[in-house]
């Protein structure tokens, strides 16, 4: 009897591989499961690398080293540095409202990682893909603001108090610029045959598969101009730099967050990494094609095919290559001798998956991924760059911003987009009528 | 798919799903107006709407369910919020929160009882005998055709109004026009 049970259970296991759908959408528990799992690991991979790339490329873009002593090259800073978060005192103030200060950084955390399960990283890679994906993405992660206004109001102090405003007023601000670039974007996919278009996040990017070109190239430079009201948008909506004024150090101390500390503190931060991610993935999805390789059209046929495939493997084996380079270079002394090991060490892992990552049943499945991951990542490294080279906007600079310049600019973006989307028609009334 | 039925996910329109997700609505309603503190009311006002977003979900209307999202939670809340958190809340929270008003109090919750138990007695007739086979897949679609179609008139009216709201609201927070 448990046998059969056990049997049952492979047969269910099984059932879904030959489906070519998302887990969800084929009903499959187990592989929802699998895929959350993944999900939750690969964000929290992420944020751990972001936060090293951080340090490392704004030490750079400064001429510092950034971390260079806990591991070679500083790699275990992170480890080091959750480790002492974790270990640090809580505080939680003596006139703090202690429910709310307690719910606020996981309501943050919620709404930070709730998003993720209809993002999709490739046609069948998502957690489930529903009808509203976009509305559900841009819905969730406006929750987001209320957890901060909650740390802001809970922690019953001036600083956090006036962090959370300025958030929660320039949250409220950004995202009415942000939700009219998305529709210009939606506008787009009913640009088809049956002239209905999509919200889910899938069908965007099938939409631009069929139409054959990333939305950000269509109608030039109406998705153009889109796609940059959101990509501001969307760094005033993450509280990032140059629009940090939630958490401006010189004037607010650290923000909403002030009086967190220790693993408290440790959710914002998570919060906010993956709150970037996501929104980088709403801009991927919408106009740079999703999971779509470059120039699916231009250099078509299968040796283009071929050659593309092999770009995840190959990144993985130069980054191996990188740390061998760098294993090498190590100065001589027995003090490095830990830290020249432990750089070849990473180098071999490194070049072990980029050879997994070589074999056809696994480039195959891994390629929508890689792309996915490979463009979110470039909007990660922009997140950084602008932190090292912009100056910080003054709030009224960024309110008029927000409302003077992006709010009329996606105003006229999406009617000029509905007008070019709906031209064929308009020129054929005119010229027959 | 032909899986073994016990495997198998059983639907999102549960009854216990449907309890659950009242209970939660009811018992933040009543935080809603026994709260003193206005914080309070308010956070509890947000899990009552997103309680009631997941209801939408349960009946099928997914859009409904992100609008209310987006625009309830995630925006007048936010402004309802933003202004509460300026209020003094030792003082407020001093303050009488109930006038009262026994009488009308009374026959308003009277009426509405009445009107629960008459749909709890007669509803049979009301409601139609089996669940509706709404597809969800295009929900959205549907909602636009319906809104730019058959109901575009009202729909105007609607935007009309808000825009009025909006003029209204522009003429009235500035001084010098």
């Amino acid at each position: 009897m448990g046998h059969d049970l056990m049997g049952q259970l492979v047969q269910y296991i099984q059932s879904y591989l030959s489906s070519d759908q998302t887990p969800g959408a084929a009903g499959n528990m187990f592989w929802v499961l699998v895929y959350i799992l993944a999900v939750f690991v690969g964000l929290s991979i992420a944020v751990i690398a972001m936060n090293w790339l951080e340090r490392k490329i704004l030490a750079h873009m400064q001429v510092r080293l950034g971390p260079m002593r806990v591991g070679p090259h500083g790699l275990l800073q992170p480890i080091a540095d959750a480790i002492k978060l974790l270990l640090k005192e809580d505080i939680i103030p003596a006139e703090a409202d202690v429910a709310i200060f307690w719910v606020a950084p996981f309501m943050v955390v919620l709404a930070a990682f709730t998003v993720f399960i209809v993002v999709p990283f490739g046609p069948t890679h998502a957690v489930t893909d529903m009808n509203i994906g976009i509305l559900f993405m841009l819905g969730v992660s406006s929750l987001s603001v209320l957890g901060i206004v909650m740390a802001g109001w809970a922690s019953n102090s001036h600083y956090p108090l006036i962090g959370a405003l300025r958030s929660s007023a320039q949250m409220v601000s950004y995202e009415v610029a942000m939700g009219l670039a998305v529709v210009s974007a939606i506008v787009m996919t009913s640009l088809n045959a049956s002239g209905t278009g999509t919200l889910s996040m899938i069908g965007i990017v099938q939409a631009q598969q069929e139409q054959g070109v990333w939305f950000i190239f269509k109608f030039f430079p109406l998705g153009l101009i889109a796609f940059f009201i959101f990509a501001v948008a969307m760094v005033a909506e993450t509280n990032r730099a140059p629009f940090d004024l939630a958490e401006a150090e010189s004037e607010l101390t650290a923000g909403f967050h002030t009086e967190y500390s220790g693993f408290r503190w440790s959710l914002f931060f998570l919060a906010e990494y993956s709150a970037m991610i996501a929104v980088s993935s709403i801009a991927v999805t919408l106009w740079l094609g999703g999971w779509l390789r470059p120039f699916p059209n231009l250099l078509s046929g299968s040796t283009w095919d071929l050659i593309f495939s092999l770009f995840p493997g190959v990144t993985f084996l130069f980054l191996a290559a990188m740390c061998f380079f760098n294993a090498v270079r190590m100065p001589k002394h027995p003090f490095f001798r830990i830290q020249t090991i432990g750089l070849a060490g990473f180098g071999v892992v490194l070049g072990l998956i980029g050879l997994v990552m070589l074999v056809p049943a696994v480039r195959i499945r891994v390629q929508d991924i890689f792309w996915f991951a490979a463009k979110v990542a470039t909007f990660m490294y922009l997140y950084i760059w602008y932190r090292g080279t912009f100056p910080r906007y003054r709030f009224d600079q960024l309110m008029q911003m927000g409302w003077k310049v992006l709010l009329p600019m996606g105003l006229g973006v999406l009617i000029l987009t509905a007008t070019a989307g709906l031209w064929p028609s308009i020129q054929h009334s005119i010229w027959h009528p | 798919m032909a899986v073994d039925t016990a495997f198998n996910m059983a639907p999102v329109a549960t009854p216990f799903f449907f309890y659950m997700l009242s209970g939660i609505m009811l018992i933040g309603g009543i935080l809603v107006i026994t709260r003193k503190n206005p914080v309070h009311s308010a956070l509890a006002l947000i899990t009552v709407l997103l309680a009631q977003a997941a209801i939408y979900l349960m009946l099928y209307a997914p859009f409904v369910a992100g609008v209310q999202i987006i625009l309830y939670a995630g925006g007048i809340m936010v402004l309802f919020l933003f202004v509460i958190m300026l209020v003094n809340i030792d003082r407020a929270a001093k303050e009488r929160t109930f006038n009262s008003q026994w009488l009308v109090g009374i026959v308003a919750a009277t009426a509405l009882g009445g009107l629960f138990v008459a749909v709890y007695t007669k509803g049979n007739n009301i409601f139609p005998e089996h669940a509706l086979s709404v597809i969800e897949n295009d929900n959205t679609q549907k909602v636009a055709t319906m809104l730019y179609g058959q109901y575009m008139f009202a729909f105007e009216i609607a935007s009309l109004l808000l825009l009025v709201a909006i003029i209204g609201a522009v003429v009235m927070a500035k001084k010098r026009i």
